[in-house]
């Protein structure tokens, strides 16, 4: 590899670091500009140079790169190295991110224009950019390690970024302590791959791992679970904390107590799809697991439709499209358990583009109101905010699967995907993923008919200075939009069926599920024709009936709704108790646990009962022993006799 | 050039000036105090650079006879475990005499004597390759720490400093009958004579629970913990520094020099009771933690924890040779163990020292008293949570490199091992950030947080460089771990090589 390609992939990453540290720690020397100029221009060098990759890989058929950068640590025969595997996986990858990142970065000058920590907000999402890039171009599992608990750092930061307010300070520690509860397990999974396989490189486990199929490890004694099964279940436990997956997704919702422009870039089209890319980048170990494809299926489509159900009831605008992220990366799961992994990774890529651009439109919104959120104090903002309720109303389309829009592609793919998989949990999944696009339809125009439809339900004041903010953040909007229209119509093709992936990507032979429909696919203007007569077509036509029908026709039938199935929208409500479960067991759980420890274990037993027992023992076996030492010589003249006299009865009884 | 017996002696010869000086003239004295730890900073310069990172035979030999008798030598030398170690305690001599520098008002030059006297005997007992040598280094080490906590601690001071001395002192009793016994068979007091020295398993087990004792009150390992926690609490900030930084490692190091290579069959027998008594440090201790509502408690027991993380590296080893051999897998446990030893000299010090930094301004070091520091101490700020990131075992902080190697290496004994080691992904992080929530983030909590002047100059270079050291060695190990690789070999082959004849 020639030098200047490796000076350019170093730079990728590298760019936005250095920004990060200058925004950092000279933001005070830079001023506020400075911060915004040196970290736009470093993360749009990144997205140049990632394009000129793209170019590389895709266009020219640049074979994949795989290379080490540095040497971390040599213990024995282990090398740990750091360094890059660029292949058009992470091509992708690389582009969706530093588009994401750059578009925030502009629409965060609007965003955050009074805040008082403008440098730090710059310097933690170009931060954020180096540690996204880190991970999703690593080539072995410690980098990947590395990168992903960067992400986490730098999401624990920025859901702090309001470090006075009391629920932004919870919600990140909730975020971190939850995803550390995921990492656990992934770290057990690579140290797993490092005890069986002798490597943390990607290539070389991927090499040796079909060779271990029949290895088994005995967790509990007696009961052999097949190797690799352990391994991938491991690895996915880390995805689903870092991509929100039922039950450890209980920290997304709260993580919108950050500032909106992280909501958008790091909570729904980057860091949280980390989880999905991950396992995407390990196919070829999950391919050799059936079990684990089937676990991975069952508990994604358990999140797509049942976080989905509570986007229903929320009123928090952020918190409807935080549900609505939640139900679409299950979707992806899903899509990665069906063995249809570039459809997972189509969907990250659609889904990145519509849900930055709802995020950012719900950031408008609350910008326009002064920092209110709660729908139903909004409403008939379409005449206000032109821009924001046009793109708005694109990037929901994209979201419902609306035919020609770029999530009907990749969401489509995903449910006929699931439909053509024959393995355990199937069936279960199918289900899922059919209801739950009635219930992304309903959310998703609930929230435009909440928010831009209908009367205008705000105080007068705030109504009367409600205008489109500036530029920085119509530009961003309008800009995400077209990817999230286009995207899908343009590049399905190609990428899930062209042979895009190439060996990024493994699928096993018998459970190819894209190439059985790509045999079926004839361009994606007869896929969109194709669909009238589907169902999945027609229950987005049923959910967008039901959603105009109780929130825009006859507003009196949500009322009416809440009341008749009042059971229902309780448990909804309470989000399924795990939040209070959770904080009931885990939380109040371990601090009473640790308080017995504590006092009864290091206090009272350990210091109170031996190591001060010890001493008030010999302090009181000395006490005895004084009364022997009075000092008055008839004590011991009295002492001496008793001796004499038992001494001589001992000698007469044993005589 | 004598550069051992130069850092052993050196500071000794500046603590007889600085108390030449006196109390009378405190700015005099801490500056003779700096320059000799300086020197002796400067002095590791050319023992780094003379060091040769390829072999595993101790270096910069010193030996001559002392009591002849006894056939007792003063024997000085370092290997790749030991000069990490020195390298660490020169290190944080300048440290600690420049975080003392403004705080300490009475005895200057008293306290900054005891400190050079400390450093002098702590190198003393890394580099000692004589068992009767490196006895009294250990004892004598006691002397200035039990002064530094009795005279400059807190309320409480005169029962730890007698709970510290005590436990201490009980647990080195059994390590000098061990020495002895060993003299008698051996007719050496010569370490590395030991480590070939044919004992029988019995007599090895016995060894290694004289050993076991006096090492694990050292480190402390649960259940000899409990002094700790009050010498930490009542201990000034320097004191801290140097127990959570430099003391500790002592037990761990004992391990390594004489348990491991000494006792190989008795090890291989007991290996289960340190590991189980590591795993309790790390779950147990872990959850102890999360409780403390003294901010100085809550980073002690943080340290039991992660010093359990060495214990358990040390000797899940000795579990994995037994059933498969010298592998890679053995080879980083050791590692590990030994890269959690000098990343947690960096992290808890760096720790104490941020403590320290409030307590100079609020006199508290209560939790309930703060909130919300980030508002009026932003670089503070900035480094506490870097620090407490560290911590809790952030990939890229040198506090993830041991945990991580630990942790893969004991999945090899048992995952079982792995699992609850693990658990400290979340225990970490749990205990360190939620004392994050509630001292640095949140809104002002009172007036006085409120008023709290943001760091110094000499603060901020303290902090600045462990923060750059702390990162150093997370970003790129390999230079460490390179200098200690041929000793984790040689002690492998200790560890594999049974002594039974």
């Amino acid at each position: 590899m020639n030098t200047d390609l490796h000076i350019i992939l170093l730079a990728i990453p590298l760019l936005p670091l250095f920004g990060a540290v200058l925004a950092g720690l000279f933001g005070r020397q830079i001023g506020r500009a400075g911060a915004h100029w040196i970290t736009i221009l470093a993360v749009a060098g990144s997205l140049l140079l990632s394009l000129y990759v793209f170019k590389l890989i895709v266009f020219d058929a640049m074979p994949a790169i795989n290379t080490s950068i540095y040497t971390w640590a040599v213990t024995g025969g282990l090398k740990f190295e750091i360094g890059f595997l660029i292949d058009s996986l992470t091509v992708v990858m690389m582009t969706v991110v530093t588009f994401v990142s750059l578009m925030v970065h502009i629409y965060t000058i609007g965003y955050m224009h009074d805040d008082p920590g403008y440098q730090r907000f710059f310097s933690y999402i170009a931060l954020f950019t180096f540690a996204m890039l880190m991970l999703v171009m690593s080539n072995n599992f410690l980098q990947l390690f590395f990168g992903w608990e960067a992400v986490g750092l730098v999401s624990y930061l920025l859901i702090g970024f309001w470090f006075k307010k009391e629920s932004a300070i919870f919600a990140n520690l909730k975020a971190f302590l939850v995803n550390r509860v995921g990492d656990f397990g992934f770290l057990l999974g690579i140290a797993a791959i490092v005890v069986s396989f002798g490597s943390l490189d990607y290539a070389e486990v991927f090499a040796v791992a079909p060779t271990a199929v029949d290895q088994t490890i005995s967790v509990f004694p007696g009961v052999e679970w097949a190797l690799l099964t352990f391994v991938c279940i491991c690895l996915f436990i880390g995805a689903m904390g870092k991509s929100a997956q039922a039950p450890l997704h209980v920290w997304l919702p709260d993580s919108m107590e950050g500032p909106t422009p992280i909501s958008a870039l790091i909570h729904a089209a980057t860091m949280v799809t980390a989880g999905i890319f991950m396992v995407a980048r390990m196919s070829p170990l999950f391919e050799l697991s059936e079990v684990a494809l089937s676990f991975v299926l069952v508990i994604g489509a358990i999140t797509a439709l049942f976080m989905g159900l509570i986007g229903l009831v929320q009123n928090d605008i952020k918190r409807v499209i935080a549900y609505s992220t939640l139900s679409q990366l299950g979707y992806m799961t899903v899509a990665l358990g069906a063995s249809a992994y570039s459809a997972a990774i189509f969907h990250l890529m659609t889904h990145a583009f519509f849900k930055a651009l709802l995020f950012l439109g719900a950031g408008s919104v609350i910008i326009a109101l002064h920092h209110r959120q709660d729908m139903r104090e909004m409403g008939g903002l379409r005449r206000v905010l032109p821009i924001t309720f046009v793109t708005a109303w694109l990037g929901s389309l994209a979201l419902m699967g609306v035919p020609l829009f770029s999530g009907f592609y990749s969401k489509d793919i995903i449910i006929e995907a699931v439909h053509l998989a024959n393995r355990p949990g199937a069936g279960f999944a199918y289900w899922c993923v059919l209801l739950g696009v009635v219930v992304t339809a309903m959310y998703s125009l609930r929230l435009l008919f909440l928010t831009f439809h209908g009367e205008p339900r705000m105080e007068q004041s705030v109504r009367e200075h409600a205008h489109e903010p500036g530029w920085v953040v119509t530009v961003p909007l309008i800009l995400l939009a077209i990817p999230s229209v286009f995207i899908g119509y343009f590049s399905i093709e190609p990428m899930l069926f062209g042979g895009f992936f190439g060996d990024a990507i493994h699928v096993a032979a018998g459970n190819d599920v894209l190439a059985e429909i790509g045999s079926h696919f004839h361009g994606p203007l007869a896929m969109a024709v194709h669909a009238l007569v589907t169902p999945v077509f027609w229950l987005v036509v049923l959910g967008s009936a039901l959603a105009v029908a109780i929130w825009f026709w006859k507003p009196q039938l949500a009322v009416w709704c809440r009341q008749r199935f009042s059971p229902l929208v309780h448990v909804l409500d309470r989000k399924y108790w795990f939040d209070e479960i959770y904080q009931a067991m885990f939380a109040r759980g371990s601090a009473r646990l640790g308080n017995g420890l504590w006092r009864y274990g290091d206090i009272a037993v350990i210091d109170n009962l031996m190591v001060n027992g010890s001493a008030t023992l010999v302090g009181w076996c000395a006490g005895l022993l004084r009364y022997l030492q009075s000092g008055y010589l008839y004590h011991y003249a009295f002492a001496m006799i008793v001796g004499l006299i038992m001494i001589i009865f001992t000698y007469i009884i044993l005589a | 050039m004598h550069l051992l017996s130069l850092l052993v002696w050196l500071p000794l010869l500046g603590a007889v000036l600085v108390l030449a000086v006196g109390d009378q003239r405190p700015m005099l004295a801490r500056i003779l105090a700096l320059l000799s730890m300086l020197v002796c900073l400067a002095l590791c310069v050319p023992l780094y650079a003379g060091f040769d990172s390829g072999s595993a035979a101790m270096q910069m030999v010193e030996k001559m006879v002392w009591i002849e008798a006894f056939n007792i030598h003063y024997h000085l030398g370092v290997d790749g475990f030991s000069l990490p170690l020195v390298l660490l305690t020169c290190f944080f001599g300048v440290i600690v005499v420049v975080a003392g520098w403004v705080s300490i008002q009475q005895r200057v030059a008293q306290y900054m004597a005891a400190f050079l006297i400390l450093q002098g005997l702590m190198v003393g007992v890394f580099a000692a390759l004589d068992g009767m040598l490196f006895y009294i280094f250990f004892e004598a080490m006691l002397i200035p720490m039990f002064l530094i906590i009795g005279i400059w601690g807190g309320e409480r001071r005169v029962y730890a400093t007698v709970k510290f001395f005590l436990y201490t002192f009980l647990g080195s009793v059994f390590m000098l009958v061990g020495l002895i016994w060993l003299y008698l068979q051996s007719g050496s007091f010569d370490i590395l004579t030991w480590h070939d020295f044919p004992l029988s398993l019995r007599a090895q087990q016995w060894l290694f629970m004289a050993f076991f004792i006096a090492f694990a009150v050292k480190v402390p390992m649960w259940p000899v913990h409990t002094w700790l926690p009050d010498a930490h609490v009542e201990a000034p900030t320097g004191g801290s520094v140097i127990l959570a930084a430099i003391m500790l490692k002592i037990g761990g190091y004992g391990f390594l020099r004489f348990s491991l290579p000494i006792t190989p069959d008795g090890s291989a027998a007991l290996d289960w009771l340190i590991i189980a008594f590591s795993l309790i440090a790390i779950v147990y201790i872990g959850l102890v933690a999360l409780v403390q509502q003294d901010m100085k408690k809550l980073i002690a027991y943080s340290s039991i924890a992660h010093m359990g993380f060495a214990t358990l590296g040390f000797f899940v080893v000795v579990a994995i040779v037994r059933d498969a051999g010298v592998t890679d897998a053995a080879n980083m446990g050791l590692t590990g163990g030994m890269v959690q030893m000098i990343s947690h000299g960096f992290i808890s010090g760096a720790l104490f020292l941020c403590v320290g930094v409030l307590y100079d301004r609020m006199h508290s070091r209560q939790i309930a008293d703060y909130g919300g520091v980030a508002n009026s101490m932003p670089w503070f700020a900035t480094f506490a949570v870097l620090f407490f990131m560290a911590n809790s075992g952030l990939p890229g902080t040198s506090g993830f490199v041991g945990e991580f190697f630990v942790i893969l290496s004991s999945f090899a004994a048992s995952f079982w091992y792995a699992a609850l080691a693990g658990l400290t992904l979340i225990l970490g992080a749990a205990y360190s950030l939620y004392l994050v929530k509630r001292v640095i983030f949140g809104d002002v909590k009172n007036k006085a947080v409120a008023e709290l002047q943001d760091l110094s100059a000499r603060e901020f270079a303290i902090l600045g460089v462990l923060a750059a050291a702390v990162l150093l060695l997370g970003v790129w190990p390999d230079p460490l771990i390179t200098l200690m690789q041929p000793s984790v070999d040689q002690l492998l082959s200790h560890i594999i090589q049974s002594k039974v004849s």
